[in-house]
């Protein structure tokens, strides 16, 4: 799990968080509710789990609820991998 | 009553949470045409005032300009009010054919479509060309109603930082196993006012084997040397696939808008886009007044020339007054205030100044970025420049901001 966090949380800086940005972002840091990540490039968090973990999310579960937090979203990863 | 009470308090409570949150949308009533200087009726019922306008999108003066006015009363005389049919059955007149010709002929397109606007062209032109094997990859900074249009199509979409060139190729790599490659962007960001680097894109797009697709609703008419828009200024007109743009904006000011590109997607566009297919076509008297618009924009550059002086003028006093501004070359220019409240009470003062700005703030732009957007036309003359920029400095030193950096009104304001 730890693992997992960590891959995801590093994909997120990469992906959301610009260079100059000073902003910390952690296993809890609110993603979707603080306009971090908005509704449009979440979409690509979605991408990068699904070919990452070999997984299908359901677009009725990849809510912005599941996806506000690294550690909500090793939660619905891990709940698809069986 | 199917409306009850319990309906009622429930829709009139989410309209409160809006106000609670300080976004909701004043009304404003304009009893002049569209030009520099409006009459406006603010807050609703107060005595209406004389005010310079710097949040319009006529670009080029051309909503109310005399030729354009006229040429509208012809094809109403000529053409009648209004098609009572979508293009297909029998909304289509000899002038919906005219315009289209000549669009293509002024952006070096292939074919052209009409749309009733752009927000339909955009919402439809997806889903007509695309598939489950195909994928979009898009500018996370595009406007609304392209992310509405990609949302409705079945192909996959993913998204790259904006203008971060890197980051588009990386997502082109990773999706070379896809049937067909889209990327997508604004050739001109409304919010920003920044120009998508075309020529780097297209050449991404030329290696990974991707097509393009441009919104120039900000564009047409203005940008570049003659104003066919981004792709001229970038010398990539032969390169890009499809473009989406407006009569509503520069060209024009009415509505309207249209799919131009490779023959054969607009034709798909044709068969298939269903905002196309069932909503009503463009009504004559503006086909016939775009089509005037297209002419003046074809055989000469003075309004665009004007426009770009207008801008230099504006972009170099706003930064002499010490405002912080977004760099750049395009006539939005966003003066940056960073704080939602701040923005907004700037913006109710420069009106008392006479000058009509909007303050946006999320979630129109991302949280902590919240601005003043200006918008420069060529309708404008110096002295009206002149007249905001003084504005500017006079309610920026109320605030006591200018001269202040992004960090130096963070610190004043916070975010």
């Amino acid at each position: 799990m730890a693992e997992m966090k960590d891959v995801i949380l590093q994909y997120v800086i990469g992906e959301y968080v610009d260079e100059d940005d000073e902003q910390d972002v952690g296993y809890d840091t609110p993603l979707i509710s603080s306009g971090l990540v908005d509704s449009f490039s979440m979409v690509s968090l979605k991408v990068f789990l699904e070919k990452k973990y070999s997984i299908k999310l359901p677009d009725d579960e990849a809510t912005p609820e599941a996806f506000d937090t690294v550690t909500s979203i090793c939660r619905l990863v891990k709940k698809h991998q069986g | 009553m199917a409306y009850s009470d319990k309906a009622r308090a429930a829709f009139n409570s989410e309209i409160d949470a809006i106000k609670e949150k300080g976004l909701y949308k004043e009304k404003r009533f304009i009893s002049s045409p569209q030009d520099a200087e409006i009459l406006v009726e603010f807050p609703e019922g107060a005595e209406k005032k004389r005010v310079l306008n710097f949040c319009a999108n006529n670009y080029l003066g051309l909503s109310s300009h005399p030729d354009v006015v006229a040429a509208a009363h012809r094809g109403l005389d000529e053409r009648g009010y209004g098609m009572s049919s979508v293009r297909f059955i029998c909304g289509t007149q000899d002038i919906h054919r005219e315009l289209q010709n000549k669009v293509s002929k002024f952006l070096g397109m292939e074919s052209t479509l009409l749309f009733p606007s752009c927000m339909d062209a955009n919402s439809g032109v997806f889903e007509a060309i695309l598939s489950p094997q195909d994928v979009i990859i898009a500018d996370r900074l595009i406007h609304a109603s392209l992310v509405d249009g990609i949302r409705l199509c079945s192909a996959e979409y993913d998204t790259f930082k904006h203008m971060d060139m890197k980051h588009l190729e990386n997502k082109l790599i990773l999706h070379q196993d896809k049937r067909n490659r889209l990327v997508v962007t604004d050739g001109v960001f409304s919010m920003d006012g920044d120009l998508a680097p075309l020529d780097e894109m297209c050449a991404l797009c030329d290696k990974y084997d991707a097509m393009i697709l441009v919104d120039e609703s900000h564009a047409s008419g203005f940008i570049g040397k003659t104003g066919r828009g981004t792709h001229e200024h970038f010398g990539v007109i032969d390169k890009v696939d499809i473009i989406t743009t407006t009569f509503g904006k520069g060209l024009g000011g009415a509505s309207g808008g249209c799919v131009s590109g490779r023959r054969e997607l607009v034709e798909l566009c044709r068969q298939k886009a269903r905002p196309y297919l069932f909503s009503n076509s463009m009504a004559p008297c503006i086909v016939a007044a775009s089509i005037t618009v297209i002419d003046l924009v074809s055989s000469s550059t003075e309004r665009r020339d004007k426009l770009e002086r207008n801008t230099e003028r504006f972009r170099k006093g706003i930064t002499e007054a010490g405002l912080c501004i977004r760099e750049g070359e395009t006539p939005i220019v966003p003066v940056m205030l960073f704080n939602a409240k701040l923005a907004n009470d700037m913006s109710r003062d420069m009106y008392a100044e006479g000058i009509y700005v909007i303050g946006f703030f999320f979630p129109v732009v991302p949280a902590g970025a919240a601005r003043i957007r200006v918008q420069l036309s060529a309708a404008h003359e110096f002295h009206h420049i002149d007249k905001c920029v003084e504005a500017f400095r006079k309610v920026g030193e109320k605030y006591g901001i200018l001269g202040l950096d992004k960090n130096g009104i963070i610190a004043k304001y916070g975010m």
